[in-house]
């Protein structure tokens, strides 16, 4: 297939099959929590779960002193990661007309730094897990997968912009290939954390809410 | 054969005879004018400094060389293009200096005498002469929907090819099928490059192409007897090398982040970069933002309007011109709300699945007592 051929297809069929596939999918994955089920606590609850859970939402992306002083490089590079990320997907004009282009963005220069710091941040969590004996070990085939097909866009993205390796419509095509295969596979891998963060998040500050405890 | 075929062929051959510096001699060009032309034609090719002498010494001494022009299905654009005089330059003086042959639009000569030039042209030069072509080639039920004189542009490109040096595919259409292919491509449309295998084929895709390029291929051709060098899609590099976006005088206005959102608002009258509106500059190749059209005067950019892409293949067929290379083509909103419901409903049965399953399992759990768990099996 000549390569604007491919590129029609990929910003088109290639595109709505996979976006169907991660919107059916995500949607499967959080009915498959929700219908687990949790028995009724019979307890009489101290305070509120509800307001528990909503508290533990956003005090779980705050750094807790007593970890971060245990492993603050993992900590750190785990908030340049996801920063990075909501940079490079959000707040890039094109990538915002994408989403309607609704809010403004950084200068292409700018989201191109962050790319790049965002890619070394992948390459220090990849480190960590291989260096890491109990990480290592309890590391499935699936966390592997995960890590490579988040890399993918970015990397993609970076080498297109800044022309390296192939010629840009060529890259740019992967790019969006790439891109597609995220959308395909994350319901499937740890990525479903995209969106079940906020029901497990929700789950225990509620369940610690009830007890009175701290979240 | 009449008479005054005969006269217009001995006149034809007088005309051949001469050399391009006696041709430009006659016109008035001097011999400054010339050195000044090969100059800019060999840095327009991207060739090595040295070449300019080259070039002069071979363009001085070249003969008229045969050119046939076939126009199949296509819209005269390119020819316009082609042929538009701005003012009278070397660059035109290349075009009255080649010995076009045939040329439907363009020749006096109609009907039985036109196609008998043809034919007379292709004998006289056969395995020497350079071959045009514009616009696709129907293939659909025997190529039955373009025919010249009374043969289709099948035949017609099979013959002339035949006997052709190399082969320049003018415009998109001819060069990778352009509008006609589109869809759903009702004729069958394909382009030279499809029919025409065991010729050097060049394509100056464009819609249409500029003029300087074609100059530049035929000057190439007249000064090394080939063709120039070219990118996998068959076009020469020195012209299509870099693409639209990365020779932009906006691309500073993309790097900042700065977009024209409207045709109307503040960031078009400022110029910034056309990217938002539709622009395909960044994956389209051609040389409008270095040459410019008009005698340098200006391109589609610099006029405030987006580039459509159209010296690349199915540009046509490539969504929206006036929507962001970013932006998937299709109804995004109808894929989520399908993909949402289906999402649901399997969600949903899969979640009453689990449910029945875990009562089921409840129901038929059996009491074990401490007796049990004593008791020796």
């Amino acid at each position: 297939m000549e390569i604007n051929e491919l590129l029609i297809w990929a910003r088109g069929p290639a595109f709505h099959w996979a976006l169907a596939i991660f919107v059916f999918g995500m949607l499967l994955r959080l009915f498959e929590i929700l219908s687990l089920g949790r028995k009724p606590d019979l307890s009489a609850a101290r305070d509120s779960g509800v307001s528990g859970g909503l508290r533990t939402l956003f005090t779980r992306s705050l750094p807790r002193p007593a970890i971060f002083s245990r492993e603050p490089l993992r900590i750190l590079n785990g908030y340049i990661m996801h920063i990075g990320l909501f940079v490079v997907i959000f707040l890039y004009r094109p990538h915002i007309e994408l989403f309607g282009g609704a809010w403004s963005g950084l200068p292409t220069g700018v989201v191109d730094a962050i790319t790049a710091v965002t890619i070394l941040s992948m390459f220090v969590a990849l480190l960590m897990r291989f260096y890491s004996p109990v990480l290592r070990h309890i590391s499935t085939s699936g966390d592997y997968l995960a890590w490579l097909i988040t890399l993918l866009p970015l990397l993609t993205g970076y080498l297109a912009y800044n022309h390296l390796l192939l010629e840009y419509t060529q890259m740019l095509t992967y790019h969006i290939l790439s891109v597609e295969l995220l959308l395909v596979l994350a319901p499937f891998t740890k990525l479903t954390h995209l969106f079940s963060f906020v029901l497990s998040r929700w789950y225990q500050g509620y369940l610690a809410g009830r007890r009175g405890v701290e979240s | 054969m009449s008479k005054d075929l005969k006269s217009m062929e001995q006149e034809h051959a007088n005309r051949n005879s001469k050399t391009f510096a006696e041709h430009l001699e006659q016109n008035g060009i001097s011999r400054r004018g010339f050195l000044k032309f090969c100059s800019s034609m060999t840095a327009a090719l991207a060739l090595p400094a040295g070449s300019a002498d080259v070039m002069a010494k071979a363009l001085a001494a070249a003969r008229r060389p045969t050119v046939i022009w076939l126009s199949f299905q296509e819209c005269t654009g390119c020819t316009e293009s082609i042929t538009r005089s701005y003012s009278p330059t070397i660059e035109n003086l290349i075009f009255d200096f080649i010995s076009l042959d045939y040329h439907h639009t363009l020749q006096v000569a109609a009907g039985q005498q036109a196609e008998e030039a043809k034919e007379h042209a292709m004998k006289e030069s056969y395995g020497k002469y350079l071959l045009i072509v514009d616009g696709s080639i129907p293939t659909k039920d025997g190529g039955i929907y373009s025919t010249i004189a009374g043969r289709t542009n099948l035949d017609l490109l099979e013959e002339a090819a035949a006997g052709a040096a190399a082969v320049v595919a003018v415009g998109t259409c001819a060069a990778y099928g352009g509008l006609p292919m589109a869809k759903p491509d009702p004729t069958g449309a394909v382009p030279v490059s499809a029919l025409v295998k065991d010729k050097p084929i060049m394509n100056i895709p464009g819609c249409p192409p500029i003029g300087l390029v074609m100059t530049g291929a035929i000057a190439h051709f007249l000064t090394f007897g080939r063709l120039p060098d070219m990118d996998e899609l068959g076009r020469p590099k020195a012209f299509y090398g870099d693409s639209i976006h990365d020779r932009c005088y906006r691309r500073t206005f993309y790097d900042q982040g700065l977009f024209a959102k409207a045709f109307d608002d503040e960031g078009a009258r400022k110029g910034w970069c056309l990217y938002e509106l539709g622009c395909k500059g960044p994956t389209t190749h051609n040389a409008c933002a270095t040459l410019k059209w008009n005698d340098g005067v200006s391109f589609p950019i610099e006029s405030g309007h987006p580039c459509l892409g159209c010296s690349e293949p199915n540009f046509w067929d490539a969504g929206s011109f006036y929507e962001a290379l970013s932006v998937p083509q299709g109804r995004t909103g109808e894929t989520i709300l399908k993909a949402g419901a289906i999402g649901v409903g399997v969600g949903a049965a899969a979640a009453a699945l689990n449910r029945s399953n875990k009562s089921a399992a409840v129901e038929g759990r059996e009491t074990i007592t401490v007796e049990d768990l004593k008791r020796e099996s």
